[in-house]
């Protein structure tokens, strides 16, 4: 199953400690891509730079900032190819922003066959 | 239909149900292991236990009715896949299909589809609401309008609420299995914590099938895994608390351990109860320990005959492992019965600084009875009416003012 890890930045988690058990991202992508667990993925620029697509009656509405007000916003994502949720699940306890941030899996719909 | 008719009628219906009460849980589980699809599980057991009906009476019971029921709802389940199959023109599920042909056929224990059936119904990724309804209605078999009725909704709702746990297992691929050796403990933690909560549900509302229902689930847990000590203690831990059911409420009112008959607790349950708390583990876990505290309460004759120290050493144990104000509430007060009122009130203050517990009636109650048996009746009665002012239900209101009646003559 393929499953998007979005990367959230947190601010009610971003002044805890770093876990030790979980805090390099390099050996994080390292190991899953090697493990052909991990199928892509990139950090994102802050929310300032998003810019949002709107179109309403006929109209484009090209407009700055993200689409949702909120606190938390996505600092990346992954795509995870893996067994089921208990792996996915696995993988993203031992992703650094685990501890620092807050990760969220969602389920692909399958591929139409 | 005759009086023979009506009779085997009665047999039919007998064996059936004990059939199922044996059987439908194995089936329902390898039928969702080996086809994937919970409702068609389900269904071919109803389906089965319903065409059981129909020709038992007629055709006589046959010498295994349980392995004529695994057998009916197999071929069910193989009608319905292979239709599907021939409709869509897919070959989707034609794995299932040939997985459910080469099912054993033999009653060989498949306990291992029933563990995996209860670590996906009890899987963290699902809402706490929904791992008891679904537990309740794959587990234990319950209709939805009755899981309804025990939780107070409507059964519109709680198959909803059902369908929507369903569709989650499905899309966002929760495995059905035994979870991996590194995340067990954990989970095996989660799916105690559905059971007590079905307990706890049932002993709080006047759905006492809930209370039943649980044991049921805590007899199976530990059979399924004899070597869960948790297990074990939280069975123990319901059946010390199920044992004082009729003492616990008597016309309507509640009665507090202190004050209740306790030639009406069920010597049968504490019995059952002690003899699988003999088998001690190091480890304690929070079930372990207050089912050692409920075993005091059980082995006494009357309050001042329990052995309180042991149970502020249960208590303080407990507060280790759990953080809850209420544990530091029951301490203060067990430290009341067992170094005096004093050093109980000491204990009720110094656990009431626990913000969780500004304004709750239970500790003004407390402090109550504390003052009352300190000789100060007059602070006793200050605290006994605050307590009326906070109590969160008219029955405890009307306790609490009775009290206070006490405390105002003398």
């Amino acid at each position: 199953m393929k499953y998007m890890l979005l990367v959230v930045v947190d601010p009610d988690a971003s002044n805890e400690p770093a876990d030790p058990a979980v805090d390099d991202i390099e050996d994080w992508v390292t190991k899953n891509d090697t493990a052909g667990k991990r199928q892509m993925g990139n950090r994102l620029h802050p929310p300032e730079t998003a810019t949002t697509i709107r179109r309403r009656g006929g109209e484009l509405l090209v407009t700055d900032g993200p689409f949702t007000e909120s606190r938390e916003w996505i600092a990346g994502f992954d795509i995870l190819e893996c067994e089921d949720l208990d792996e996915a699940i696995a993988i993203a306890a031992a992703h650094p922003m685990s501890a620092g941030g807050t990760l969220e899996l969602r389920p692909f719909w399958p591929d139409e066959t | 239909m005759n009086e023979a008719g009506r009779a085997a009628a009665i047999d039919a219906a007998r064996a059936l149900a004990d059939a199922m009460t044996d059987q439908r849980l194995r089936i329902v589980a390898s039928l969702i292991r080996t086809t994937g699809d919970w409702d068609l599980a389900e269904d071919a057991v109803s389906d089965a236990a319903e065409k059981a009906l129909q020709s038992w009476p007629r055709d006589g019971i046959p010498d295994n009715p349980a392995a004529w029921l695994t057998a009916t709802a197999r071929r069910k389940a193989i009608d319905v896949l292979r239709r599907a199959q021939v409709e869509r023109g897919k070959l989707a599920d034609l794995a299932a299909y040939e997985e459910v042909m080469e099912m054993d056929t033999d009653l060989s224990p498949m306990d291992d589809d029933r563990l995996r059936l209860i670590f996906t119904c009890c899987h963290p990724a699902l809402p706490l609401e929904a791992r008891v309804a679904l537990t309740l209605k794959v587990v234990s078999g319950l209709s939805t309008e009755a899981i309804g009725r025990s939780f107070l909704t409507s059964e519109a709702t709680m198959g909803q609420r059902l369908l929507r746990a369903k569709n989650k297992i499905a899309h966002a691929g929760i495995p059905y299995r035994v979870p991996s050796d590194d995340v067990l403990p954990e989970r095996i933690d989660g799916v105690l914590a559905v059971v007590y909560l079905v307990f706890t549900e049932g002993y709080a509302s006047a759905a006492r099938s809930l209370a039943d229902e649980a044991i049921r689930l805590g007899r199976l847990l530990v059979a399924l895994m004899p070597s869960s000590d948790e297990a074990r203690a939280l069975l123990a831990l319901m059946l010390l608390q199920h044992s004082r059911r009729d003492a616990r409420e008597v016309d309507g009112e509640r009665i507090t351990l202190e004050h209740q008959d306790r030639s009406r607790w069920h010597r049968r349950e504490i019995d059952e109860a002690l003899t699988l708390m003999r088998r001690r583990s190091t480890e304690r876990g929070p079930y372990a320990i207050q089912a050692d505290i409920a075993a005091v309460h059980a082995s006494a004759g009357s309050a001042d005959e329990t052995d309180w120290p042991a149970i502020v050493a249960s208590y303080d144990e407990l507060s280790q492992i759990v953080d809850s104000p209420i544990v530091a509430l029951n301490r203060a007060i067990a430290v009341g019965m067992s170094d005096g009122a004093l050093a109980g009130l000491a204990a009720l203050e110094s656990a009431a600084e626990d913000p969780r517990l500004s304004d709750h009636h239970l500790v003004a109650a407390a402090r109550g009875d504390l003052l009352s048996r300190a000789g100060l009746p007059d602070e006793a009665l200050i605290a006994i009416e605050q307590a009326v002012q906070l109590a969160p239900t008219e029955q405890e209101r009307r306790q609490l003012e009775q009290r206070a009646a006490e405390l105002r003559q003398p």
